[in-house]
């Protein structure tokens, strides 16, 4: 177990600095520099802005720099756009709220996928198989950025329950259309491959022969089929871990939550540099642990997995 | 919004099978896709969209960057009516939303074919190479893919966007570029199972060299993973696309994709204008549907399974 963990880490680690080496490539072999704005910056104005961020220096002595600094002490830089916030100050005021719909959100479209999916494939051909087949494939061309908008017209503009936007910490009416418009998706698609692999599941030897024996039918599906029946659902995780993380963007933006995405794209407008690679990176750290994590579950659950 | 790797992979085994005398392969799954309600439904679809993108410009009343200025601003006389032309109502510039529509449609499924076609040829190419010489050189190139495949890509793309410019070839190149990944990770798993087969062995034994073994026995004997694999990258790709045009960062005015307009049709809806919306929606959803029921129709016809 520890080699296979050692073996993942080994694939996790030089994933990470990939990513950070090439965005830091990328962002200086790009034309124009977070300084060449519409204003013309007289030349030794810029010479001086460069010196103080370090944009004079050869590029591998900014890449050490800069990787040092995140690994040794977690320092993302300053950002280049507002002079009196750090990047750090950036993540730290956006992550905790992205951070808590986002767990949210993937904890519901995992319960509510995975019940909905062992349901469907139990109760096979009877009106509850067809609706959850119905909603999944549905929510299959309903993305977030459709999700979100047409949220927004039932709950807010027609039904005046919920608030379009914003955020609290305190009121978990803020919370809610942010989790729907970010879990349906998968929710959707771990239902349909719940849904598939417990039929192939419960038609395999061992269920028969648990049938055979008369255990009850609850017993044989929490205590037999779950387990191998999840493996396609777990390996699936990571992919929806990712494309989650990518969602949360649309979120923030739409429902002008505060998180961590509204961040990223207003860089982006803003070509700061530093705070797009900042998130880049810790976005990235984030879902490379998160498949470690996975194939470390898998790993245990599975044993034809060899290590 | 991941395609489910183990069809795949089953389809790819059934692909490989070896055929016994009789019907070919594709006849029987010709017979069986034109059987399957849900695929002829999904190429009904997707014929309608075409001709829609292709010809619908020659119905249009109104060109999509004319400006009518009576029903500029105004709610009420933007709705659509058939009356003035505005068969789908007009934008809040007073621009044609019909004629505004087709061209969006026309660049959505520009890029989702570009895309795939780029993803589709760098994959299998990078794929057959792979799977065919096995070995260190297989090791070294999956890696290479485990590490990519790890990165959080739309961040990356948003970086490239912002970097290099947002101009529509950048983006094909950039959505094609990066779903290239999984496609390579199924051509070299099937390539695999290839290699060993007599008549690749016969064409080794008798001096044939591996790049004419590769175009002549491995990537025909591919076709049927390639074609299916492309036809549900379509719609990803076109989801990718109209998310980044959705926060902004793609498609620029005066061009525009269904994600553009959904986006503008999002934020213009408490105005009371829900045409904006619900046109462009309705395209991009049977877009959607379209390609995955033709794609889910081709595997289950090459494929047959009970699922």
């Amino acid at each position: 177990m520890i080699v296979y963990i050692l073996k993942r880490l080994a694939i996790a680690i030089p994933t990470l600095l990939t990513l950070i080496i090439a965005s830091f490539v990328l962002m200086h072999v790009a034309p124009g520099g977070p300084f060449t704005a519409e204003r013309a910056v007289p030349p030794e104005v810029l010479a001086n802005l460069n010196a103080k961020y370090g944009l004079d220096q050869p590029l591998w002595r900014q890449i050490a720099t800069y990787l040092w600094n995140v690994v040794a002490h977690f320092d993302f830089g300053p950002s280049f756009t507002y002079k009196d916030r750090s990047v750090n100050d950036i993540i730290a005021q956006g992550f905790p709220v992205t951070l808590t719909y986002g767990f949210l959100s993937f904890i519901t479209a995992v319960l509510v996928g995975v019940s909905l999916g062992v349901t469907a494939a139990i109760k096979r051909n009877s009106w509850l198989d067809y609706l959850a087949v119905g909603i999944s494939i549905g929510a299959q061309v309903l993305p977030n950025f459709v999700m979100a908008p047409i949220l927004v017209l039932i709950f807010t503009l027609s039904l005046h329950w919920l608030p379009g936007g914003g955020w609290s910490f305190d009121d978990p009416r803020f919370w809610i259309m942010p989790v729907i418009a970010l879990s349906t998706s998968y929710m959707a698609s771990i239902a349909r491959i719940t849904r598939s692999s417990m039929l192939e599941t419960l038609s395999s030897n061992h269920i028969r022969t648990a049938r055979a024996k008369g255990l009850p039918k609850r017993k044989i599906i929490l205590r037999h089929a779950l387990k191998p029946a999840l493996l396609p659902v777990i390996s699936y995780l990571g992919p929806a871990f990712v494309s989650m993380i990518t969602g949360s963007v649309i979120v923030d933006v739409y429902f002008t939550t505060g998180g961590i995405g509204k961040s990223f794209v207003d860089s982006a407008l803003n070509r700061d540099y530093a705070v797009m690679m900042g998130i880049t990176i810790l976005l990235g750290t984030l879902t490379i642990l998160f498949n470690l994590v996975v194939d470390i579950i898998y790993g245990w659950i599975d044993p034809k997995i060899r290590y | 919004m991941v395609i489910d790797e183990t069809k795949m992979t089953s389809l790819a085994e059934a692909t490989s099978r070896e055929d016994v005398a009789g019907r070919s392969l594709w006849a029987d799954a010709r017979r069986r896709f034109f059987r399957n309600k849900a695929a002829i439904f999904g190429l009904g679809l997707l014929i309608f969209v075409v001709s829609f993108a292709l010809f619908g410009n020659l119905l249009a009343a109104w060109n999509n960057s004319d400006i009518d200025y009576n029903v500029m601003g105004d709610a009420t006389a933007s709705a659509p009516s058939l009356a003035n032309g505005h068969y789908f109502g007009a934008d809040d510039l007073g621009r044609d939303l019909f004629a505004r529509t087709v061209q969006g449609t026309q660049i959505s499924l520009l890029v989702g074919v570009i895309g795939t076609l780029i993803a589709v040829s760098v994959g299998t190419v990078y794929g057959a190479i792979s799977g065919y010489f096995g070995g260190r050189v297989d090791g070294f190139m999956m890696r290479l893919v485990d590490i990519l495949l790890a990165i959080p890509y739309m961040f990356v793309l948003i970086l490239l966007l912002v970097m290099y410019g947002r101009s529509i070839g950048m983006l094909f190149v950039g959505v094609g570029l990066i779903s290239w990944l999984e496609m390579a990770r199924i051509v070299r798993g099937q390539t695999l199972t290839l290699k060993n087969r007599e008549y690749v062995e016969a064409a080794r034994a008798i001096g044939v060299p591996a790049p004419t073994i590769i175009r002549r026995h491995i990537l025909p004997n591919l076709v049927g993973v390639v074609v299916v694999f492309a036809t549900l990258l379509v719609p990803l790709m076109i989801l990718t696309e109209s998310f980044i045009s959705f926060l902004g960062l793609g498609v620029q005015e005066p061009q525009t994709s269904l994600g553009a307009l959904i986006s503008e049709g999002a934020g213009t809806m408490s105005y009371g204008t829900l045409w904006q919306l619900a046109f462009p929606l309705f395209f991009f959803v049977i877009t959607l549907f379209g390609f995955y029921f033709v794609g889910d129709g081709l595997r289950d016809a090459l494929d047959p399974k009970e699922r």
